[in-house]
């Protein structure tokens, strides 16, 4: 073999590898995330029956042979039409937008503490942030159920104290709902506003209070303005995923804590009805584009301002 | 007025972590409570671990779970790497945008749109093509393979873009051959990178529930689907026990991942 002939080969092995490196996580990406929409798109757009499986088919063979294309919106109308999923989808951002609320007015404190904490400490505060993070979602929402039933801590903490009389019924409401969001989202908060927080600069504050600004001043009109991009990507990433959330409202809520994510799972599972819950789930991810969109657009400002 | 601030965030200090981790210690200090009652304290007890351990459902459960996390670990750190490797160091390919939309996508997709259309995937599989025949095991590592790699491929692309592509082009510059650099240069400086994406990806598969729920076929009970069963009618002790080993596990792991990085970087500097 000559040398051109091994110099050739070699260039066009490393473009085959090119190649494999960027095909592998596409095609599976293409077939198990982006497909997966298509054929939900599909389904959401046809007729439940009593089949396996339990949907008309789109495209039908007709005795000539010929195919035709069979559509229907009727699950979009009745999306409409019922008033509970109008009911869920509004019930679903308001306990997302207060929980995440409450995160932030929790969460900051923590993360303002964080970053103002002497170097050793700083590392094993946020250790012990991250801790929580990894430990099972499932058993954290569970941890609550303990602590919040009719004969769980806080009640018989409260009637040992005198307090209260009669147990408080905390379990299975909306407000175990709110205490389970921010305690298992807490984490995500946390780390994007340390993450800001920590990248102050004290001498802004120095020269604020220098200029005669008081404490709380310097802090309204420096710290807060500037670490207003922590704030919203710790608030996008609670509320994202808080507007969907499944375990949380089915372990703490009560039987009338209406979320899109459970009324999608009960309608898949229960009653079986895959057209509608597909039409749920499109509903869903409509709802969810703009502030997903938004958020990567601000990742995206955030990672070439850091590169330049 | 200093000390006032500090005393403020001392105080947010420790209700924030007390919030955080006093209903973790409750659930530990439970699973050793010898009353079926979970609320009354019958003094101390090791009865429900004992229990647990022969419970065969449970044991059945977990090493489902242990071998689709471990699985599912694996491919998607591989996946991840090669996915974070093209966001940060190939700039132009065909189709880039759409690969860098759906990347980014699984990560904040609710969980159960993802079980949904999966699921809906696999059965439009199997009416066209006869595959994947049952669903189980190999359905549940595909979709916790498929989310995962999204984790991977942020800490990946993230570390990249920290260390200066200078090191890369360098030794490009001296004649190594891309793959070369590849294997040489690039590899190891991503390498604990790749470590804590297996770590986060294991974690992120045992502890799924939603997901698996939707994927899953008859026969197929991984540990959260069996421990959401049984703590959907309450309380039970049992599982106080199982989250406590749970517990246990991840926070020892943590903490041995800590120690070898901060070591790794003391011997660094």
């Amino acid at each position: 073999m000559s040398g051109l002939l091994v110099k050739t080969n070699n260039s066009i092995r490393e473009n085959l590898w090119r190649y494999f490196i960027v095909a592998i996580p596409y095609i599976w990406l293409l077939l198990f995330f982006l497909a997966p929409f298509v054929i939900v798109f599909k389904i959401s757009l046809a007729d439940p029956i009593i089949a396996q499986p339990p949907f008309t088919p789109l495209f039908n063979q007709g005795s000539d042979g010929g195919f035709s294309i069979y559509t229907t919106f009727d699950n979009f109308l009745y999306l409409f039409q019922d008033s509970l999923y109008f009911v869920t989808y509004l019930n679903s951002v308001k306990l997302a937008f207060i929980a995440t609320l409450f995160t932030l007015l929790i969460g900051y404190p923590i993360a303002y503490g964080i970053a103002r904490s002497p170097q050793p400490t700083r590392n094993i505060l946020l250790l012990l942030v991250v801790i929580p993070f990894w430990i099972s979602f499932l058993l954290r929402v569970y941890s609550w159920m303990g602590i919040l039933k009719t004969n769980g801590l806080i009640n018989g903490f409260l009637l040992w104290l005198g307090v209260i009389d009669q147990p408080l019924e905390l379990l299975y409401t909306d407000t175990a709902v709110y205490i389970g969001m921010v305690y298992s989202y807490l984490p995500y908060m946390i780390l994007p506003l340390y993450a800001n927080l920590v990248k102050l600069d004290i001498r802004l504050l120095e020269a604020a209070s220098d200029l005669g600004a008081k404490k709380w001043q310097g802090f309204v009109d420096v710290t807060l303005p500037l670490s207003m991009p922590g704030i919203i990507a710790g608030c996008l990433l609670v509320f994202i995923p808080a507007i969907g959330e499944y375990v949380i409202p089915a372990l703490l809520g009560g039987a009338d804590t209406l979320m899109i994510g459970r009324v999608l799972f009960d309608e898949f599972f229960l009653n079986r009805d895959w057209p509608v819950a597909s039409a749920v789930a499109i509903v869903l991810l409509l709802l969810l584009v703009l502030p997903i969109v938004y958020f990567q657009k601000k990742q995206a400002q955030e990672t070439s301002g850091a590169a330049a | 007025m200093l000390n006032q601030r500090s005393r403020f965030i001392f105080t947010a200090l420790c209700f924030g972590f007390a919030f955080l981790y006093i209903p973790i210690l409750l659930v530990i200090i439970y699973s050793f409570n010898d009353s079926r009652l979970v609320t009354v304290w019958g003094g101390w007890s090791v009865r429900w671990y004992v229990e647990l351990f022969n419970n065969e459902n449970v044991l059945n459960a977990a090493i489902l779970s242990f071998q689709i996390a471990a699985i599912t670990a694996t491919f998607a750190t591989i996946m991840g790497t090669m996915a974070g490797f093209i966001m940060a160091r190939i700039k132009k390919f065909r189709g880039r945008l759409l690969f860098s939309g759906m990347i980014a996508s699984p990560l904040v997709m609710p969980e159960v749109i993802t079980g949904l259309s999966l699921l809906l995937l696999f059965v439009s599989l199997q009416n066209t093509i006869g595959w994947p025949g049952s669903r189980g095991m190999n359905t549940i590592t595909i979709a916790h393979i498929t989310f995962s790699m999204a984790y991977v491929a942020v800490i990946i692309q993230s570390r990249l873009t920290e260390v200066n592509e200078s090191l890369e082009e360098a030794a490009m510059d001296l004649g190594a051959r891309p793959l070369r650099v590849l294997w040489d240069i690039t590899l190891p400086i991503i390498f604990p990178a790749m470590v804590s994406g297996w770590l986060l990806s294991f974690t992120l598969s045992l502890d799924d529930l939603v997901i698996a729920s939707f994927v899953s076929g008859p026969g197929a009970t991984t540990l959260p689907m069996l421990i959401f069963s049984k703590v959907r009618l309450g309380v039970s002790p049992d599982i106080n026990a199982l989250a406590t080993i749970l517990i246990v596990v991840v926070t020892l792991g943590l903490c041995i991942a800590a120690w070898i990085t901060s070591r790794q970087n003391r011997s660094v500097s």
